[in-house]
């Protein structure tokens, strides 16, 4: 397959391996020292990190900065971007800044509302929408041009991914809207956080009958529970996330101190069941704020060691 | 049409409280219809006014009145004289009414006693919603008749997001998730081949971010 990029993700998709992501939340900090560190934890483990974009819509170290200091550390970051921010001179600004520094892979998103955050009075954007993102990120290194239309003199090479919530509402549109960021030119696309295998498979069943498994590396999300009270807490407040009954009874039936193990357990076994979906072409690892957990799962899920692919 | 809702009462109060005189003057058309800035709610506001400033042991002497519209210059001729002799204006049109007042009456102050809150329509229970941003580039004919501009916290031109859930959007179960409305709709239209439609990045000149906009008629 054409590589387009210089990313290690690509690469690793293109040469029909599974490939594993992960992501890292900066810190409310401008000392970096936090991310770097759980950059290291991880990096053996992983093809890309992703950055996260003030995520939950709470002000931290910039997404960008963050993944100068991973590249800086010979890591591989990949750069969230969210459309609520930023209006287009300034996404397409920072796209330019990014591939400047080597960062060679970007993941487009809507970004949480405002009002979940820390400044629940600010103005949001929205310029562009996620997809519009999407276009102009594909653009700006396909055909060389700003959107205003004038030429880029190096254009920016970034492997252009989306996210997915096979779990949000209306379920029936949710396969017409993979088409739809397929069409707007996602390369990649990192899923919501599986508990519903079912209903992730009954989705790709979808996606695989249209094709559109061929035209996209899909990794479904995974991120484990630490805890029942976890488990409860985003069945209950998280919108878009699908955690089924049998996973909370399951987290209950295990004393306390045992319930972490088991969540890391349950995702283990999500990953060996998803492996066998047609369709499904790597994971995304997001355990929030237990990233040295990821080696764990990495390894237990028979996912290392990590293709070498430069 | 125009929805409005009156500002906090003590707010108001501290606006006007250092005044001698003060004209309550209300406007009878959009926000009348929402029950916040009539000439009936312009006599309310005025005795409550009034029964303030006797509370506090202020002199002020505090009228009434109002007019149809406060954005057009003929509805002000019935209250001429009434607003050349006042000293203060507190009026409860919409922000276009006040300015209105503002810019007829270069040396009068003039507060205001709304917030101006949205374009929105009447649901016949009390309640209203807004339903456009006057964003003055309508795209309306291509999302079943919803608009994603006003109706999406977000406002995502290729929604939804994946924070819809239940028909409801992620920041409040009160709130419709407007791409489900949208869906809904082009599914009863027979017109779902459409929503797979790329819509197209949005020429945001035509809003306020290109500046204040007004249009002349040809010939008028």
């Amino acid at each position: 397959m054409e590589m387009y990029t210089d990313s290690k993700l690509e690469k690793v998709l293109k040469n029909g391996h599974m490939a594993v992501s992960s992501e890292c939340g900066p810190p409310r900090s401008s000392d970096a020292e936090g991310i770097i560190k759980k950059g290291h934890l991880i990096k053996d483990h992983v093809d890309c990190i992703n950055i996260t974009d003030n995520q939950t819509a709470v002000t931290r170290l910039c997404s960008l900065a963050a993944c100068v200091h991973l590249k800086n550390e010979g890591l591989e970051p990949a750069l969230q971007m969210v459309v609520r921010d930023r209006n287009r001179i300034a996404l397409q600004s920072d796209i330019l800044g990014a591939a400047s520094f080597g960062i060679n892979s970007m993941l487009c998103l809507s970004g949480d509302h405002q009002s979940f955050g820390d400044h629940p009075s600010s103005q949001n954007v929205f310029d562009l929408d996620s997809m519009q993102l999407i276009q102009t990120a594909r653009y700006m290194r396909d055909e060389g041009k700003f959107l205003g239309g004038e030429d880029i003199k190096v254009p920016p090479r970034l492997f252009v991914g989306a996210a997915a919530n096979p779990f949000a509402d209306p379920f029936h549109i949710r396969v017409p809207r993979l088409a739809k960021k397929i069409a707007a030119g996602a390369e990649f696309i990192q899923t919501q956080c599986v508990y519903n295998l079912d209903r992730f498979e009954q989705w790709m069943e979808g996606v695989v009958e249209r094709g559109l498994h061929e035209k996209v590396f899909i990794m479904p999300g995974i991120t484990p529970m630490r805890s029942v009270g976890m488990a409860k807490y985003m069945a209950r407040a998280v919108p878009g996330m699908d955690v089924p009954k049998e996973l909370i009874d399951r987290l209950s039936g295990v004393p306390k101190d045992k319930q972490a193990e088991e969540g890391i357990t349950i995702a283990v076994e999500s990953i060996e069941r998803l492996k066998e979906c047609t369709g499904v072409a790597g994971f995304h690892i997001m355990a929030i704020e237990w990233e040295e957990k990821v080696p764990e799962i990495v390894e237990r899920s028979g996912l290392y060691p990590r293709p070498k692919v430069d | 049409m125009i929805v409005g809702e009156q500002k906090p009462f003590d707010e108001v109060w501290e606006m006007v409280k250092d005044h001698k005189q003060l004209t309550v003057f209300g406007c009878n058309t959009c926000v009348a219809v929402c029950h916040q800035g009539g000439n009936k709610e312009a006599e309310i506001l005025a005795s409550l006014l009034r029964m303030r400033a006797t509370q506090e042991g202020v002199d002020i002497e505090i009228q009434d009145g109002g007019i149809e519209r406060q954005c057009e210059h003929p509805f002000f001729e019935s209250a001429k004289s009434m607003l050349e002799e006042s000293e203060a204006v507190l009026s409860l049109a919409c922000g276009i009414g006040v300015q209105f007042v503002a810019e007829k009456y270069m040396s009068m102050p003039v507060y205001p006693a709304l917030n101006t809150t949205f374009l929105g329509d009447v649901q016949g229970d009390g309640s209203f919603t807004e339903k456009c941003q006057a964003c003055g580039d309508c795209i309306l004919g291509v999302t079943g008749g919803i608009c994603p501009v006003s109706r999406c916290c977000k406002r995502i031109f290729n929604g939804p997001c994946g924070g819809s859930s239940n028909g409801k959007c992620e920041i409040s179960k009160d709130i419709d998730c407007a791409w489900q409305l949208v869906v809904d709709r082009l599914e009863a239209l027979g017109k779902m081949a459409e929503y797979e439609k790329l819509t197209p990045i949005k020429d945001w000149s035509k809003d306020r971010a290109g500046g204040p906009r007004s249009f002349k008629l040809e010939g008028f």
